[in-house]
């Protein structure tokens, strides 16, 4: 066992983790995080998609004991006061979730890439969400929600 | 019908979805995200074998390893099995269907289950898993659907005695004529690949059981009634005994209409521990263990005169069944078998599907299941054959069309509806063919890497499953009819119960749509319950487009039932005469008298007080209704595929996919659009992306997501989407199904427009899915 400690949604956690724990299993069975999902073991599909000290990871990819000291932003984190991020919103304007299993991760990614500057055009959020999966939309609703909530986050172009 | 039904204040509006808060906020109720106190990891053991015995297996390491609660083999379990596990489909009279139960000591397939293993968490699970000790014998496998029958082939079920598990025929003669007496006849032989459904969020099962021999299975499931009866039936209990809920579920496809060996291992095993148990089905696990799609083998011929019109259409299908049927295998090319002329007025028919068994996983229901495989041979066929008679491939659909609705079609059954003329007049103007075409000569003259092509695919399908006495007629075990019921409470708040168990589809909003438009009430005074065999006592779930179809238009009964108790009730209370009263928008207004009114909602109170009803009646407002379709569901369009090859990588991308679709009323267009676009999506993916690959001994070789490409936003580009509209006659809504639509029509539109770049290169054929090593390797054979 080793002794962690995370900071996840603004909450700190101190935690004695098994080596061999990923990370999503972390937020999920320790943390009881459940909005984080769990869609493939190849590091695929980006479920799992979290912020790790601001940068989208695939939480399946890290073990938990590496997070240590990190800060996460999980799909728990994002709505503040109970109002959507741009985001969030943007998902639910422009009917860009079907089943919603891969939603949280493909949420966090998008937030990623517009926070980076990154979702400037069509190909650009395309590309930019390559790691992510989606088996319901086809991904055409996703791409208008990312250019809607980068136009709102003021990171269109 | 009630007043109301041509109001339409909400249907028809592009209401956002009440689902998605829960979704975006990360508080889905997923079956992996319970856990009651107490629960036990289950991990099933394998087979890595697809045809083998086991001659030994211990499980004294693993039982003795940390956590470990218990652990079965196919022995051990024997005893919990009342039933084999349930095919609801016998097709035939004399089809054959092996018995197979949750757990084996011979594995037929590759992933087949031999053991489980329960501890208190799932890593210690899985470590003990890995100390079960098997002798395996390896036993002759066979594989390729298209090889099974020939003789000496190994046999995937040796007692059997033969890899065939059913012949079915259906041949109409209308006109006497026998087909190779046409003028011109096409026949092509096509392999559409092995499916793997991929929803994202794998299969999993929760069973708790309660403190009197009950148990409740949370299941990521599209059945949850069917599943109750079937789990009950094969375990021997009392279907009193056991509630089935479907919380959110993460996508189906069909891979989650089935009844699965860990669904009554669960349930079996929580009895027997008495703690709850649990399985999460890990993505390579889903690979070998969920059912599978297509792996079919056509032959298809039609005939036509000289001037093009078609008049045979024949089919010879070789279905693979995998290694055993599951819930309806077997009839999977069934629901195909009635569209095999697909939108054309085509006399002459006959089909003819053979299943097979192989040693791979069962196949069964994916996403349009049946009819993608017929459309396909059909769409593409159609290519050949205006080429043949040197058609203009456009205008050989627009000539064959059935133009005359209601059409009884060669195969016997009748369309409802339908404007396919219209539906490609509109494809026609949003594509800007003769751009198009001057683009693709340009580029051909230039001899430019990267050609162009056009494919069109004109459609039809019969789906929203469906008349009972049909299904009857066909051998399914069950009907196809659907419950709603629709409840007042006493502040005027409505409660609609569905038998439909959406995951994904968006129920919860369109059926309160629907429901608040009946009543006239507002949209957000109707909350909408489902998936909990508890809740809801009675229906057939979710599959094959039938939710609106059939589940859609049982509302509007239930709603009828409603307004007439209420009319009852204000007649009374304002002393007129029930006949005297008009009814719209929620309010009851007495003729002549336009002062005197009454609302629903006021009817609903004098319902539940009881003060003063009617000599006899019921208090409470509230009804049910069972609605059993008098037909099938029959939406129809027409797609078309740009696509860019590069004629050196052999690579083929997408420009642009139109799709126009007629799916009758839309009651949402936000969630129609989303059902279109995520169909297309997976016909576009098994057209370019997706294969389903075993070696020679049955060892499945694209097990995973890395190696089985399920497409991202990345390789996809934008949809143009249009509709016209048919309405449905035969329901009060006019609204056809939609779920599979785009999945039926887009592989062959796809594949259509890589031969259309490349066909003047002489590429005859490509199998999908076409791959740049495909497409690549078919133009250097064109130029040898």
């Amino acid at each position: 066992m080793r002794h962690v400690a995370l900071t996840v949604n603004g909450t700190r956690h101190e935690l004695e983790l098994e080596p061999r724990e990923l990370l999503v299993y972390v937020l999920r069975e320790r943390l009881g995080l459940t909005g984080t999902s769990v869609g493939c073991d190849t590091s695929s599909c980006g479920a799992c998609t979290v912020l790790l000290n601001g940068e989208s990871v695939k939480s399946c990819t890290l073990l938990g004991v590496q997070a240590d000291g990190a800060q996460i932003t999980t799909i728990e984190g994002l709505a503040s006061d109970g109002e959507l991020h741009p985001v969030q919103q943007a998902f639910h304007d422009n009917h860009a979730l079907q089943c919603g299993f891969c939603t949280p991760g493909m949420v966090m990614a998008a937030v990623s890439l517009i926070e980076h500057g990154e979702a400037t055009d069509e190909g650009a959020i395309r590309m930019g969400l390559e790691g992510n999966l989606c088996r319901c939309t086809g991904y055409h609703n996703i791409v208008l929600a990312v250019e809607q909530a980068a136009g709102v986050m003021g990171k269109a172009s | 019908m009630s007043a109301t039904a041509e109001k339409t204040a909400y249907v028809g509006s592009p209401v956002k979805r009440r689902e998605d808060r829960t979704l975006l906020t990360g508080r889905g109720t997923y079956v992996d995200n319970m856990t009651p106190v107490g629960t036990l990891s289950m991990v099933v053991v394998r087979s890595p074998f697809a045809h083998a015995r086991v001659t030994s297996i211990s499980l004294d390491a693993a039982r003795a390893s940390e956590g470990v609660v218990a652990a079965f083999s196919a022995a051990d379990l024997q005893d919990d099995w009342k039933a084999a596990m349930p095919c609801a489909w016998p097709v035939t009279e004399d089809m054959k269907n092996p018995p197979h139960y949750p757990l084996t000591d011979v594995a037929r397939y590759q992933g087949d289950g031999v053991a489980v293993v329960l501890a208190e968490t799932r890593a210690q699970a899985k470590d003990a898993a890995e100390l079960v000790e098997i002798d395996w014998e390896p036993l002759d496998a066979v594989v390729d659907v298209g090889k099974a029958l020939e003789d000496g082939s190994s046999l995937a079920q040796p007692e059997l005695g033969t890899n065939e598990c059913y012949v079915w025929r259906l041949d109409t003669d209308a006109t006497g004529q026998a087909i190779d007496d046409a003028d011109v006849v096409v026949t092509r032989r096509y392999y559409q690949p092995r499916l793997i459904p991929n929803a994202i969020e794998p299969r999993a099962v929760l069973a708790v059981p309660g403190p009197a021999a009950e148990v409740t299975l949370y299941a990521a499931t599209q059945i949850p009634h069917i599943l109750r009866l079937l789990v009950a039936a094969t375990l021997g209990m009392s279907e009193t005994k056991l509630r089935v809920v479907a919380p959110d579920v993460g996508g189906g496809f069909g891979s989650k209409l089935d009844v699965y060996a860990e669904d009554l291992l669960a349930v079996a095993l929580a009895r027997r521990l008495g703690r709850p148990v649990k399985w999460t089905e890990e993505r390579s696990e889903n690979y070998v263990a969920t059912i599978h799609g297509r792996d079919f083998v056509t032959e298809y011929t039609l005939a036509a005169t000289k001037d093009g019109t078609i008049t045979h259409c024949r089919a010879r299908v070789t279905a693979a069944m995998g290694a055993y049927l599951q819930l309806v295998t077997p009839g999977i090319p069934l629901l195909g078998a009635w569209v095999y002329a697909g939108p054309y007025a085509i006399p002459n028919y006959s089909v003819e599907f053979t299943g097979v068994f192989t040693n791979t996983t069962p196949t069964d229901a994916y996403r349009g299941a049946g009819r993608p495989e017929a459309t396909y041979v059909i769409e593409r066929t159609m290519d050949a054959l205006a080429d043949e008679l040197g058609m203009d491939r456009v205008e050989l659909r627009r000539k064959n069309f059935i133009t005359e609705f209601p059409a009884t079609i060669g195969s016997g059954l009748t369309i409802d509806s339908g404007d396919y003329v219209a539906s490609l007049d509109k494809l026609l103007e949003h594509l800007d063919l003769d751009s198009l075409r001057a683009e693709q000569t340009k580029r051909r003259e230039n001899g430019d890497s990267r050609q162009l092509g056009v494919g069109f695919s004109t459609y039809n399908e019969m789906c929203g499953l469906a008349p009972s006495r049909i299904l009857g007629a066909i051998r399914y075990a069950a009907g196809g009819w659907e419950q709603a019921t629709i409840r007042y409470l006493p502040t005027g708040s409505v409660q609609v119960i569905t038998g439909t168990s959406p995951h994904g589809q968006g129920h919860e909003t369109s059926w309160a749509q629907i429901v608040a438009d009946q009543l006239g009430c507002d949209i957000d005074a109707v909350e909408v319950l489902h998936g909990d065999t508890s809740v809801s006592h009675a229906g057939l779930d979710t599959y094959g487009s039938r939710s609106l179809p059939v589940g859609g238009v049982a509302l509007c009964y239930a709603a009828d039932k409603v307004i007439d108790k209420a009319r009852q009730i204000v007649a009374h209370q304002l002393e007129v005469s029930a006949d005297d009263l008009e009814y719209a928008g929620g309010t009851f207004t007495v003729k002549g008298s336009p002062d005197k009114e009454m609302t629903v909602a006021a009817a609903a109170w004098a319902a539940f007080a009881a003060h003063d009803l009617p000599d006899g009646m019921e208090p409470g407002l509230e009804a049910t209704a069972t609605y059993d379709p008098p037909n099938f569901s029959w939406p129809g369009g027409a797609h078309a595929a740009v696509v860019e090859v590069d004629t050196e990588t052999g690579d083929a991308r997408l420009v642009r996919y139109v799709a126009i679709d007629d799916v009758g009323t839309v009651v949402n267009p936000l969630i129609v659009d989303g059902q279109v676009h995520g169909g297309i999506t997976q016909g576009i993916s098994t057209a370019l992306y997706e294969e389903g690959t075993y070696d020679e001994n049955g060892s499945l070789l694209t097990a995973n997501l890395v190696t089985y490409l399920v497409p991202s936003a990345a390789e996809l580009p934008s949809y143009e989407l249009d509709r016209t509209e048919s309405k449905s006659p035969t329901n009060p809504l006019g609204v056809k199904g939609v779920g599979e639509t785009g999945t039926i029509a887009a592989a062959p539109a796809v594949i259509n427009a890589v031969l259309d770049a490349v066909s003047h290169l002489g590429v005859k054929d490509i199998q999908m899915p076409a791959t740049p090593e495909r497409v690549w390797r078919a133009i250097q054979e064109a130029k040898a």
